[in-house]
């Protein structure tokens, strides 16, 4: 146990650093998700055919393959950028796919009246994707998304091998210095399961106030 | 195609869908000549660079590195199907002391990272004296971590079956393992197949931790050729080409599965 208090401030640190990684990446996550999803249910062919070619490449490719080519690809074609915006900027990009997915399926299951009511008062596209069709349409994905939260939280650990300092990294170096597994990997798969469980607690929340029985 | 949103355009909603379709290739198009001058502008076009991946030495080593992939992942599947299933059905069992260990084990490792097991493998367990061969080292920790996503999805498909099957089958004197076993399961089976393949292709997406263990999977063998041949870039590229292409297949075939299951939920077209 003493291994684990001993380091405490470097796993402070670490689990500042996953945190920084899970809120930054996921409020990407949800713009860019968002943004792709608009494209998905347009009238305009090639902008559906854009997101689903977005959805399909980004859910195809494993996480890690898409980390190694940011970080140590970009910079051999002269874009220079800091190791945690690298990871932060494609952690969103993956989960954003995921996330499009969720919202979709939300859409697919707001009632066709829904959409038919907003037009015929004249709403326009965005206008009534914007007031009438998302609202009702994230209201019934709160679930899925609270899991891609925590699938992205998880995710996050993919960063520890291109080199980001945050919390599996932080356990793997004090276990190279202590050398006392048990302890060090229990207390940080305590702290994931944490986040986890908090995200558990809010999403149930967040569901039980907005969910419409209908 | 979800056309809940729009009705059949007229000439203003026509002349809008053109404007938008210009912008959006306009859009693309350009995102694709800024990463053509990048690449080009660094020297990443060159001929030279690319050569390599028009022969078939580069491409037997990744192909290599593909069938590695695939056995990990193949025999990972099979681990974590075989103890996914033991976990659904003791999270369904009717016997406390075997319900309560199989929803803590899903639920606690449902929340663990897969990375933080494979450390656990790698540098935890060989001070117990427990030093696995490598392959086993990728191997385990997927098959503990997915064990648990297939236990979920089995559990799913074994409620969906409705009650009346395992009424009717205890009804006719089976017993409830029997009922389960030729009852229940083979229906569950049925429906979960969908979403057994699809959770395949995370499972196969997961083997690239092979990158961090030294097993030599896909992304190791890209990295052990780009670190050969300096060619890091497009080495990495093809490297995502390749999981793009099978992946997709495997996401295709769950699609097809999907559309085929007798009675599926009505979905708007």
């Amino acid at each position: 146990m003493s291994a684990f208090l001993d380091h405490l401030p470097q796993f402070w640190q670490g689990l500042v650093v996953t945190l920084q990684l899970t809120a930054a990446s996921f409020a990407g996550a949800a713009v860019v998700g968002l943004v792709i999803t608009a494209l998905r249910v347009s009238p305009v062919r090639v902008l559906r055919g854009i997101g689903t070619a977005y959805v399909e490449t980004f859910q195809n490719l494993p996480l890690l393959v898409l980390l190694v080519l940011a970080v140590f690809g970009l910079p051999e074609i002269g874009v220079k950028a800091g190791l945690l915006e690298t990871a932060i900027v494609v952690i969103a990009l993956y989960e954003a796919a995921y996330l499009a997915e969720a919202l979709r399926s939300g859409v697919n299951a707001v009632a066709a009246g829904q959409g038919e009511a907003a037009r015929a008062l004249g709403l326009t596209f965005s206008q009534s994707l914007r007031h009438v069709v998302l609202p009702q349409a994230l209201r019934t994905v709160i679930q899925p998304i609270g899991n891609i939260f925590i699938a992205l939280t998880m995710n996050t650990s993919l960063a520890a091998a291109v080199g980001v300092v945050e919390l599996t990294a932080t356990a793997n170096r004090v276990n190279l210095l202590e050398a006392q597994p048990i302890p060090i990997f229990v207390g940080a798969g305590l702290a994931y399961a944490l986040i986890a469980a908090c995200a558990g607690f809010v999403t149930g929340r967040l569901e039980r106030r907005l969910v419409m029985i209908r | 195609m979800s056309d809940l949103l729009f009705d059949e355009p007229g000439p203003r909603a026509r002349r809008r869908i053109r404007i938008a379709t210009v912008a959006g290739a306009i859009v693309v198009l350009g995102v694709v000549a800024l990463a053509v001058r990048q690449f080009a502008a660094n020297g990443q076009l060159d001929a030279d660079r690319w050569q390599p991946y028009a022969t078939w030495p580069m491409w037997r080593y990744l192909l290599d590195g593909l069938a590695a992939t695939a056995l990990a992942a193949v025999v990972s599947a099979a681990l974590a199907m075989a103890g996914g299933l033991a976990l659904a059905l003791g999270r369904l069992s009717r016997r406390r002391w075997i319900r309560l260990p199989s929803a803590a084990y899903v639920e606690v490792v449902r929340t663990v990272p897969a990375l933080l097991l494979v450390y656990i493998v790698l540098f935890a367990l060989p001070r117990y004296g427990l030093d696995l061969p490598l392959f086993w080292k990728l191997v385990v920790p997927l098959a503990v971590s997915n064990a648990a996503a297939f236990a979920e999805i089995f559990r799913a498909g074994i409620l969906s079956v409705p009650r009346g099957q395992t009424e009717a089958g205890l009804a006719v004197g089976l017993t409830h393992g029997r009922t389960m076993r030729m009852i229940v399961l083979p229906q569950a089976a049925r429906r979960v197949l969908p979403s057994m393949v699809s959770q395949s292709v995370g499972l196969l997406k997961d083997t690239s931790l092979g990158f961090v263990v030294s097993y030599a999977e896909l992304l190791y063998s890209g990295k052990v050729l780009a670190t050969y041949n300096g060619l890091l870039i497009q080495t990495y590229i093809i490297v995502a080409l390749v999981y793009l292409v099978v992946n997709a297949s495997l996401s295709k075939l769950a699609r097809v599965l999907e559309a085929r299951q007798p009675r599926r939920r009505l979905t708007r077209a």
